[in-house]
């Protein structure tokens, strides 16, 4: 039952807000596309942060590379030449379909972040985050300038726009699948017993390095996939994919509650509403009869209070890194919390 | 000559050296913090920023020079004694990824407030650009701000040296750094030392704003962002648990970023932060503990 209620709590939220987004005008519904991707991309992280206990700021260089990835392969041949005038030659004579691009997506991410992490999952601590935010910087800047991969400084426009609703709900349920099935593995049972303890885990025959490593390859790869099903939603310039998002993201995770698959997908979902709301009450929205309009610029502004506020009030999260179970656990849970040492 | 072999001139070497300097006095800043805390502060950065508009500001008012440097002061000053208050002091208890998250969201309001109040093309604090004018120093012309800088981060670290080693405070502060629980129970009181580091670190945000605008006449909601980053990781590279290790990767990060932005071709140059970081990277492979501290690890807090 408990293990039922882990998995339906996230899908049932997420199925929700696609079924909401059907229901509202086509300029409302931009914003639930937008909330669903987010919730690709936090739970693509906390894939590895929440197993793992390691901030990486890293994330979203993968977001970027299956971006650029599925952007590339996708915009038709004779618009790829205007949009990107110094593509290398291989990429402009290749092209694929929206799923297999999106599946492209996913491996590149995922490789990429295999790659990566095979020196730096040696790193704990700050000196992880550190280095995990020189990856993000370094693939920033080469996106940025590097006109043979892609639209360098321009933005990437002509990407078919094939995620709507549902390729993005799709998408947040194939990340949040993998994350349950992840987290319920024999991989993901050791990873979390590294986190709580890594000597403990590494006496009791635990490579630390593999398996923080395996959870970063997997949580690259998600992250890959929800980059690809950013690039068919919007144009992107590569500002949209690096130090902004990653601050939003993991306060996403970090505002939900890092310790559960359900404070990932309530977090993105909880403020990423609130961050729509205000945004789209820049134009006016309507509030029980009366009409809300803000000035540009509230929308980050009310995001930030909010951030530092749930940090200071309750630092665990919203959800308190547990998942949606019986009562009883709960109780056993707040029990053990009282009794820890302050 | 080495530097002539190196295709570095005389000017390159001294602007370097005064990024080493600034982005030193900044590492330091940070690192007074990271010591009686375990915060690593990531909205110092903005801390900067608002004392770069605070300089903009005296600009636009006609104020005098020294005037809107005062002014900066006491902006910088009073909004990080703010962030102490509001943020920190709650805060202070709770898991060092907690905190990093918080000073995350700091940042971003700040940020997001100087967006909306100032526009993305933000203010000029074109007062102290005079200071870019060179001096002609044995038939070498060097900017008169990299002499200032140099003279301005030596002198203040020497100052916070004494600070720490010769008054109380410096004291209390040096043995909440190695041991928070044990230095309140022999009768350090906690709010005075974290508010004496917090203080330092925003006087030192301070001088680095003054520092900073005087390159960088315009400024946005961005201002000092990119410096705080590299100082970051330059302060994780070095040490951070220790202030002179912290200095000194502040220093060599600003210094190599100065010397590599000097000797790359200008075909190249935009990947500058590529070739920084990945230094970085390479550096913290190598030696996690930090390059300038002893073998023996630190236990690790974060």
């Amino acid at each position: 039952m408990r293990r039922v209620l882990e998995l339906l709590a996230p899908v049932a939220l997420v199925l929700g807000t696609a079924v909401l987004g059907l229901e509202v005008s086509s300029y409302l519904q931009a914003y639930f596309l937008d909330t669903l991707v987010k919730v690709a991309i936090v739970v693509a992280l906390y894939v590895f942060i929440g197993n793992s206990g390691v901030l990486s700021f890293g994330h979203i260089s993968f977001v970027a590379l299956g971006a650029w990835t599925a952007g590339v392969l996708t915009i038709p041949e004779g618009q790829k030449r205007t949009v990107m005038p110094g593509l290398a030659h291989f990429l402009v004579t290749t092209n694929v379909g929206n799923v297999a691009s999106l599946a492209l997506a996913a491996a590149v991410g995922g490789v990429f972040a295999l790659a990566v992490g095979l020196p730096l999952m040696r790193l704990s601590g700050l000196a992880a985050g550190i280095a995990t935010f020189a990856v993000l910087e370094i693939v920033d800047n080469v996106l940025n300038y590097d006109q043979s991969i892609g639209p360098a400084e321009n933005a990437f426009s002509s990407v078919p726009s094939t995620t709507g609703i549902w390729q993005a709900a799709i998408g947040a349920l194939i990340c949040i699948a993998a994350a349950f099935a992840y987290q319920r593995s024999r991989f993901g049972r050791l990873l979390r017993a590294t986190r709580e303890d890594p000597s403990a885990a590494a006496a009791a025959g635990i490579s630390v390095h593999r398996q923080r490593l395996g959870a970063f390859a997997l949580s690259g790869a998600l992250a890959g996939l929800a980059g690809g099903l950013y690039i068919h939603l919007q144009p992107l310039t590569t500002s949209n994919v690096s130090l902004e998002l990653t601050f939003v993201t993991l306060a996403m995770l970090v505002v939900g509650g890092s310790g559960s698959l359900l404070g990932a997908v309530v977090g993105a979902l909880v403020l990423n509403g609130i961050y729509s709301f205000f945004s789209a009450a820049t134009n006016g929205v309507d509030v029980f009869g009366w009409n809300l309009i803000v000035p540009p610029g509230t929308a980050e502004i009310v995001l930030g209070v909010l951030m530092a506020v749930v940090l200071i009030l309750r630092p665990s999260g919203l959800s308190g890194g547990r998942e949606l179970s019986l009562p009883r656990r709960a109780a056993v849970a707040d029990l053990q919390k009282a009794r820890a040492p302050t | 000559m080495i530097l002539a072999f190196l295709n570095l001139s005389w000017p390159t070497f001294a602007n370097a050296l005064a990024l080493g300097g600034v982005y030193a006095l900044m590492a330091v800043g940070i690192g007074l913090v990271f010591g009686v805390l375990r915060l690593v502060n990531f909205a110092y950065g903005q801390l900067i920023m608002a004392g770069g508009f605070a300089l903009a500001y005296g600009a636009q008012w006609g104020l005098p020079n020294w005037v809107s440097i005062l002014f900066c002061f006491g902006v910088v000053l009073a909004l990080s004694m703010l962030m102490d208050r509001l943020v920190f002091r709650p805060l202070r208890t709770h898991s060092p990824a907690v905190m990093l998250v918080a000073t995350f969201a700091i940042a971003f309001l700040l940020q997001n407030i100087a967006l909306l109040a100032f526009g993305a093309y933000g203010k000029s604090a074109g007062s102290l650009a005079l200071l870019n004018a060179p001096w002609d120093i044995a038939g070498v012309e060097i900017k008169k701000i990299a002499v200032i800088a140099v003279a301005t981060a030596a002198f203040s670290l020497a100052v916070l040296q004494l600070l720490l080693t010769r008054t109380s405070l410096g004291l209390h502060m040096r043995a909440a750094a190695l041991d928070f629980r044990t230095a309140r129970l022999l009768g350090v009181r906690a709010n005075r030392v974290i508010a004496g580091a917090v203080l330092v670190s925003g006087l030192f945000a301070g001088v680095a704003a003054v520092m900073l605008s005087v390159t960088e006449i315009q400024i946005t909601y961005t201002f000092g962002l990119q410096d705080t980053i590299l100082v970051l990781a330059g302060v994780v590279l070095g040490g951070l648990n220790r202030p002179i290790p912290a200095t000194l990767g502040g220093f060599s990060i600003g210094f190599a970023s100065g010397i590599l932005g000097g000797v790359l071709p200008s075909n190249q140059s935009q990947y500058l932060p590529s070739f920084l970081f990945a230094a970085v990277i390479v550096v913290l492979l190598v030696r996690p503990d930090g390059l300038f501290t002893r073998a023996a690890g630190a236990v690790e807090r974060v």
